[in-house]
């Protein structure tokens, strides 16, 4: 299997994004409308926005089971016919919440423009959450909440958000088993009354569409949608690193290990740089983690480190699910490559490379009608614009090694981290506790 | 709506199509190769799995980790699957890059660089993968790798295509220089450009880039069908991570290819039981009856129904909260396929499912990439890549009739089921 060797070909001259145009209204009632033309197919994908940021404890089961009955009927339309006059015009349309909004997500042939924004019109000004679906679905989530306790992805990740937020909302998203069975029909409906009002809320539409038309459609559907604006819960304290916790599951074939800590938020100034250290560390395939991880000790299948972001804060994760034999020597080896990302800077080709990664990515993100509209949200709810499309590009160009080091300093120093490993404590406790103090809990 | 298509075969029988779209400044590479886990040999299950793996390792002229390194700092993004009829490979990237794209391609395909110590850590890496999917988790290979050896009776069929632990360890560097000599061959293989990119340049670099890798003969493919069943098999399996009960329910479906016109209505009848609120089996089983958490029916395993060949199967997955008895919930999937086989389909039922999987096809065809694999896939089993823009119609051709008779061959004594008990403490 030998061969001359041959020269990889060099790029040729790129050719930019056309950047998105915008059109773009405010309703009366407060709804900020977006439209955008994007050809390629017949469909509009769309996507509206609701600030759900409760602070309340039994906020998050009543939103779990507001999601799940959202669309099981108005008075005009039983939860069967709104299913089927959406599918009537090709329509897809899903509701989910997190620790900051409710999120509609519609989907249809170009010609049900119309028809899917009257759905959603009247979903959101007269959903009226039956007393017997609600019970159904609460039943429901016992069961699926049960499965989700079962995965030690999750176990793993309601962990790590447990030790960085421990007294705010973002440190939970998933209940008590009987928290969730305590929210009655009035709950939702009031919860709904309260917090699903169209001031602060957004609504993206991308597709095949004349946007100016798109917006007049927008406000004939939506007009009457009313209610006043709402208060989210503040922002959490910063987090901070402190003894591993070590999450036991007996007769685990491996540990699930996540590193966390504080991150920045995309307008921030240092974004640029952060996002760049972290790609260098353990963002992407081409990263020091994977080749030191993966492709060198083959302790794992998918280690990766990111950026992630809340309404009121950002972190930075680190993860990966390995052997349980190398779960010390795993800590030992993400140590040391946090440790080198801090006492040195990167070279200029990891840096390079870095750049073009992201700058690609971005390109990537918003070739597609869905993902256009998903990037959009994501920049619009962060008070940036679509020049941030071209901005960024030129923040990451911009960046130094040196500045990527700063930020290094600042986010990924081990010091700096929480640690949780989710596995089998009597195999790797010892391990375990001869690198850090450990706080071990059951699953 | 349609797409320009055009097809190409090099001297060395590699099979080429491209599909200009400069609407954004990116491009799509696939290569697909016509082997899959059922021409993997006894002994040796995961093989195909694990030379995808391999052919990340370096090649003729790259070093472990370059080809993933040419391409992300190139602005792209890549990865490479297994299935049951294919092995492929795939990269989308800024149009700049697509000569080093195609030249990275080229390169594996020629001779992938394949050593003992680079197999020895990918067995590890695969091991894990396994245990991420599998092993550690709960419902895990259910029913992917679970039913179909209670569905099929041959090897090529049957096996765990992810592999045992024992095979994988027994691999070697001549087993994999031999499958590559096999099944790597030019002329088992498509590649696929789509994008922003001018046809007749793009088909000269590929000429620049491809045409010298040698010819070597194509491995004829091997029809892997199967008897049906006769009667009703049954299989249990405990699972130690799962907290909840689950079902699973297989039937063999007309061959993808030979006999297209029976297969179809069996794509539509999948989402008439369970796609959205107002289907038949999501409306009884979740939400009227609070018989299972979820159900999901689909055509094939893990493939898209366009994208396998004859032997599949029909499937419909239950979970539930262990409330009630398995049999219950089979009970209430078979009324209601009983149901639509005597009363038919109601007014608007049809029309409205393909609508809606015609919105699924354009939302899938909008991604340069899936339109891409699409292509290499329809070209690779089919012949016939343009047929990617004709599916919502092939969809919308289906009748009610047709829908009926497909549902009524949804009998106890043909299928399978298997059931999975919960084992998990906690």
């Amino acid at each position: 299997m030998t061969a001359r060797a041959r020269a990889v070909p060099g790029l040729t001259k790129p050719r930019p994004a056309k950047l998105p145009t915008l059109a773009e209204r405010t309703l009366g009632n407060g709804l900020r409308v977006v439209a955008v033309r994007r050809g390629g197919v017949p469909m509009v994908h769309l996507r509206l926005r609701v600030p759900f940021a409760g602070r309340k404890p039994d906020h998050l089961p009543k939103r779990l089971v507001l999601e799940a009955t959202m669309t099981h009927g108005t008075s005009a339309h039983s939860r069967t016919e709104l299913a089927v006059a959406l599918q009537e015009v090709g329509a897809g349309l899903s509701v989910s919440t997190d620790t900051d909004r409710l999120l509609i997500r519609g989907e249809s042939l170009k010609s049900g423009v119309p028809r899917l924004l009257e759905l959603i019109a009247e979903i959101v000004t007269d959903a009226q959450y039956p007393k017997a679906a609600v019970v159904g679905e609460v039943s429901r989530l016992q069961t699926q909440l049960k499965q989700r306790l079962s995965q030690p992805g999750e176990i793993a990740a309601e962990a790590l958000r447990n030790r960085l937020y421990p007294e705010h909302p973002y440190g939970r998203d998933l209940p008590d088993p009987e928290d969730i069975a305590a929210v009655t029909a009035g709950a939702v409906r009031t919860l709904h009354r309260r917090w699903v009002v169209p001031p602060g809320s957004l609504l993206i539409m991308v597709g095949d569409i004349t946007p100016a038309r798109a917006l007049d459609q927008v406000e004939r559907a939506l007009a009457e949608w009313s209610g006043d604006a709402t208060k989210p819960a503040p922002a959490p304290q910063v987090p901070i690193g402190g003894d591993l916790t070590l999450v036991d599951r007996p007769g685990a074939v491996q540990s699930n290990l996540r590193l966390g800590g504080n991150g920045l938020c995309r307008r921030d100034d240092d974004y640029a740089a952060l996002s760049l250290a972290n790609v260098a560390f353990g963002g992407y395939f081409a990263s020091r983690l994977t080749q030191n991880i993966r492709e060198d000790k083959g302790y794992t299948y998918s280690p990766r480190s990111g950026l992630v972001h809340g309404a009121t804060a950002s972190g930075f994760v680190v993860e990966a699910d390995v052997a349980t034999e190398v779960t010390g020597p795993s800590l030992v080896e993400i140590a040391y490559e946090l440790g080198r990302m801090v006492t040195a800077p990167i070279t200029s080709s990891e840096l390079e490379s870095a750049v073009n990664y992201l700058t690609g990515l971005l390109a990537l993100q918003t070739a597609t009608q869905a993902g256009l509209a998903g990037v959009l949200e994501t920049l619009l709810a962060d008070d940036l614009d679509v020049s941030w499309l071209r901005e960024h590009p030129a923040a990451l160009a911009r960046a130094t090694v040196d500045d990527v080091l700063e930020q290094a300093r600042r986010f990924l120093a081990p010091a700096a981290l929480a640690t949780i490993v989710v596995g089998d404590a009597a195999r790797v406790g010892e391990a375990v506790g001869a690198l850090s103090p450990v706080v071990t809990r059951e699953a | 709506m349609s797409y320009d298509v055009r097809r190409h075969r090099l001297s060395n029988g590699l099979r080429v199509v491209l599909a200009p779209d400069r609407s954004a400044p990116v491009v799509a590479i696939a290569v697909y190769y016509d082997v899959g886990w059922r021409s993997e040999p006894e002994g040796r299950t995961g093989f195909a799995h694990l030379f995808e793996h391999l052919m990340f390792q370096g090649s003729a002229s790259l070093e472990k980790m370059e080809h993933a390194h040419y391409v992300m700092s190139s602005g792209g993004t890549l990865n490479g699957s297994t299935r049951l009829d294919y092995t492929n490979y795939f990269e989308v990237l800024p149009s700049n890059a697509l000569e080093r794209g195609l030249f990275l391609e080229a390169d594996r395909m020629r001779s992938p660089r394949v050593t003992e110590e680079n197999l020895a850590n990918q067995i590890a890496v695969v091991k894990e993968e396994i245990k991420v999917n599998v092993l550690n988790q709960p419902y895990g290979g259910f029913p992917w790798l679970l039913l179909p050896p209670l569905l099929f009776d041959t090897f090529p069929n049957a096996h765990n295509g992810y592999g045992g632990f024992e095979d994988l360890d027994n691999a070697t560097v001549e087993d994999a220089s031999e499958f590559f000599k096999r099944y790597y061959a030019p002329g088992n293989a498509v590649l696929a450009v789509g994008g922003d990119m001018d046809p007749d340049e793009t088909l000269a670099l590929i000429e620049k880039h491809f045409a010298d890798i040698p010819r070597r003969k194509t491995p004829p493919r091997p029809s892997f069908s199967e008897p049906g069943l006769t009667s009703e098999r049954r299989g249990e399996v405990v699972d130690a991570n799962s907290p909840t009960p689950a079902v699973a329910l297989g039937w063999r479906v007309p061959d993808p290819l030979g006999d297209m016109d029976a297969y179809l209505p069996f794509v539509v009848l999948a989402d008439i039981l369970v796609r959205g609120d107002a289907s038949r089996l999501r409306q009884r089983l979740v939400h009227d009856e609070h018989l299972v958490t979820d159900i999901s029916a689909a055509v094939s395993l893990l493939e898209d129904p366009f994208d396998v060949r004859d032997p599949t199967m029909f499937l419909v997955t239950a979970f539930h909260g262990g409330e009630v008895a398995s049999d219950d919930v089979v009970t209430a999937i078979d009324q209601e396929l009983d149901r639509l086989a005597t009363d038919g389909l109601e007014d608007g039922e049809l029309s409205r499912i393909q609508a809606r999987i015609a919105a699924s096809l354009l939302t899938r065809l909008d991604f340069i990439l899936g339109r891409t694999l699409a292509m290499a896939s329809l070209e690779q089993q089919r012949q016939d890549p343009g047929l990617v823009a004709g599916l919502p119609a092939l969809i919308g051709s289906v009748t009610a009739a047709q829908v009926v008779a497909a549902a009524a061959t949804l009998q106890p004594d043909r299928r399978a089921r298997l059931d999975l008990k919960p084992g998990a403490s906690r």
